[in-house]
């Protein structure tokens, strides 16, 4: 909650041209993306550079993690290199912790395997909050490869803890076990789930896992979960729709509701998400900098 | 010449215990007489499939033979390698190769068993993995049945498990790890009972940690099939909740299961289902632990620890003393085929000395093992052990 506060301040200074503020003047943020990222990785270079901080990028493809070097030894090279907060995304789960544990500066996870991505979820929180007013007592439904998906499980934690209904839809075979432990409802029937709801949240499914190892076809799953007008009229009239992106159009979601001016909320979570990024960089860096606040 | 231990408490109930040369004897007269200070003496204990010969592990912890799993390199699928491993820990601690059950562990041509049993071979195995093939594990029993030899399985299919690092439950789920459905193993000890039982041979699995997997068990013991099965300390001590946080060291094989399945294990070696356990010493160092779980090396560091936490079982009242020593010894040496494991008047004099109660905490930093992965590190443990005798020889 607190950091949805903070992040309030940067949404209408993102708006205007007037962005002079510096206080992460002299911070050394280094972006360390050991998977492939387009927006993440970009959103969190611009937030760092409107507060000021010098903004590097380490790109796996291009560093000594392709000539074989471990996990633990680059951090201990980026924490010799003085960073003052790393911003770290790993196919491996629990890769950002192991990183974390071995530097001396604050570490943000932006996406560790199926683990988690924090940052996602609280741009989607805000975005919610900023859209329907709160997020307690919202019917969330989230429908797509929960299996494999971080944003889902952060999703699940970051919604819950603020107090809304959250119903999860997946066919079986991309559902994880035990999900119940996560205080949220499964479903099967994306059609079931819909009724009454006040967001729907569709995740990207990943075209190899579609090739017949969890579902059938792009087709088959478009049939069943594909969020197309009819089934979204089963969700209360004012529903907010969100995707995380990338999307893939015609699949999870038909182009009609991904670019509907009132129900899409898409784009607005790309913008949450510079916004939610500087708030985590400003806190994070709080210590370092000598400023009063948490962390 | 003949030695008398007095002031022994042997296990098994006498207060002295003699040897003669290399070996055991009732025959005391003219013995020289040595203190045994009250000490706990058990036969040298007998640890079926480990991964590495590590003496000085092997000797903090009491063991005096070890089943060394074909896993090696090279392979142990060959009389020559057999021969050579067979050697690799004398005079200290005796090695008695596990040869692979088909050839480079492939699951698909037969090795050859009865030439490898020459060299020394005391059983097949299938070594870390589950023989896909039904048609070739069953031909692996067939065929060892005839020469003689026990076939140690692995019990998992490999199917289910493929990519799997964890248990399927709410822990793997929160991680986001790869997991696997713990029927897994039920899935193989079904098949490979049945095949076990159609041909008449003789099947041990290395580590039984499901309650539907120590059923299976139970019913095929009912049934008449030649069937073992053993464990190791963790699958009775933890459970996937211990793989929180991504300790790299507790991330075993199979992995770690529920808490009613480690329940289940305690119960099972409560009611005899289970007739071995070992250690599972798979010593890893840093570079194959100190990485994101998923790209971790499997397997814990668990000679010396193996009494210690054996022991346990006993001051809760799981199982007896003797039993205890039959699970450590005489088992694992009947399955092996070995003329070992127990202290009867003409066996060899392997046999330890231990204090039962000494406290001490496991310390992965100070381990004797060549690594020092263990999950237990920092758990207090009891029992000590103080002397070890291989063949009537104390081993420093």
């Amino acid at each position: 909650m607190f950091l949805l506060d903070e992040a309030e301040q940067w949404i209408e200074a993102n708006r205007t041209r007037a962005r002079n503020d510096r206080r992460l003047e002299g911070i050394t943020q280094i972006n360390a993306f050991f998977e492939n990222s387009t927006r993440t990785l970009l959103s969190f270079e611009i937030a760092g550079k409107r507060l000021g901080a010098d903004v590097v990028n380490m790109h796996a493809a291009q560093s000594s993690v392709k000539k074989g070097e471990t996990l633990i030894d680059t951090a201990v090279t980026l924490n010799a290199m003085r960073a003052d907060v790393i911003v770290i995304r790993h196919m491996a789960s629990g890769a950002v912790q192991l990183i974390a544990d071995k530097v001396d500066c604050p570490v943000l996870n932006a996406g560790d395997g199926w683990h988690e991505h924090p940052t996602q979820a609280l741009l989607d929180a805000l975005t919610i909050r900023r859209r329907r007013g709160s997020v307690a007592g919202q019917r969330v439904v989230i429908c797509g490869d929960l299996l494999h998906s971080r944003v889902a499980r952060s999703n699940m934690l970051a919604l819950t803890a603020l107090g809304a209904e959250v119903r999860v839809v997946a066919p079986s075979t991309l559902m994880p076990p035990a999900i119940e432990g996560l205080y949220v409802t499964p479903f099967t029937d994306f059609d079931a789930a819909l009724e009454g709801a006040d967001v729907v949240m569709m995740l990207r499914v990943q075209n190899e896992r579609m090739a017949g190892g969890f579902i059938p076809s792009t087709r088959e799953f478009h049939a069943r979960y594909g969020l197309t007008p009819e089934r979204l009229a089963r969700a209360r009239e004012d529903a907010l729709v969100m995707h995380p992106g990338p999307m893939n159009r015609g699949v999870e979601i038909d182009s009609a509701i991904a670019d509907h001016p009132e129900r899409s909320a898409i784009t607005e979570q790309v913008e949450m998400g510079v916004a939610v990024r500087m708030a985590c960089l400003d806190v994070l860096t709080r210590a370092e900098r000598g400023v009063e606040g948490w962390a | 010449m003949t030695r008398l231990f007095e002031n022994v408490r042997v296990v098994g109930g006498a207060t002295s215990f003699a040897f003669s040369g290399e070996t055991i004897t009732a025959d005391t007269a003219n013995a020289e007489r040595i203190d045994g200070k009250g000490l706990h003496l058990a036969p040298g204990i007998v640890d079926l499939g480990v991964f590495a010969v590590d003496r000085a592990a092997c000797r903090a912890g009491g063991i005096t033979r070890v089943g060394l799993m074909p896993d090696q390199s090279p392979i142990l699928d060959d009389p020559g390698i057999i021969r050579r491993a067979a050697l690799m820990g004398k005079p200290d601690l005796w090695v008695h190769p596990l040869a692979a059950a088909t050839r480079g562990l492939e699951g698909t041509d037969l090795a050859e068993m009865a030439i490898n049993a020459s060299a020394g071979a005391k059983a097949v195995a299938t070594g870390r993995r589950w023989i896909a093939d039904a048609g070739v594990m069953r031909k692996v029993l067939a065929y060892a049945r005839d020469c003689g030899l026990t076939v140690i399985a692995h019990a998992e299919d490999g199917n289910l498990a493929r990519d799997a690092v964890a248990t399927e439950g709410l822990t793997a789920t929160l991680l986001g790890l790869a997991a696997a459905p713990a029927i897994a193993e039920a899935l193989a000890i079904a098949r490979d009972t049945m095949l076990a039982e159609d041909t008449g041979a003789r099947i041990h699995f290395r580590q039984v940690t499901t309650a539907a997997g120590l059923d299976l068990i139970r019913q095929a013991k009912r049934r008449g099939v030649q069937v073992t099965c053993g464990v190791t300390p963790a699958h009775w001590l933890l459970s996937d909740i211990d793989i929180s946080d991504y300790r790299t060291y507790a991330r075993l094989s199979p992995p770690l299961r529920s808490d009613s399945d480690r329940q289940a294990v305690r119960a099972a070696l409560a009611d005899g289902t289970i007739d071995v356990i070992a250690s599972g010493h798979d010593p890893r160092g840093p570079e194959g632990k100190r990485l994101p779980f998923i790209d971790a090396d499997e397997g814990m560091s668990g000679a010396e620890t193996l009494l210690a936490l054996s022991l346990g079982l006993v001051r809760d009242e799981v199982l007896t003393m003797e039993r205890l020593f039959e699970l450590l010894a005489a088992n694992p040496a009947r399955i092996l085929g070995l003329d070992a494991g127990t202290l009867e008047a003409g066996k060899p004099a392997d046999f330890i000395l231990f204090a039962p109660d000494t406290p001490w905490a496991i310390d992965a930093t100070k381990m004797k093992a060549r690594a020092g992965n263990t999950p237990f590190d920092t758990l207090p443990v009891q029992g000590k052990v103080h002397r070890v005798f291989k063949g009537g020889r104390e081993i420093e």
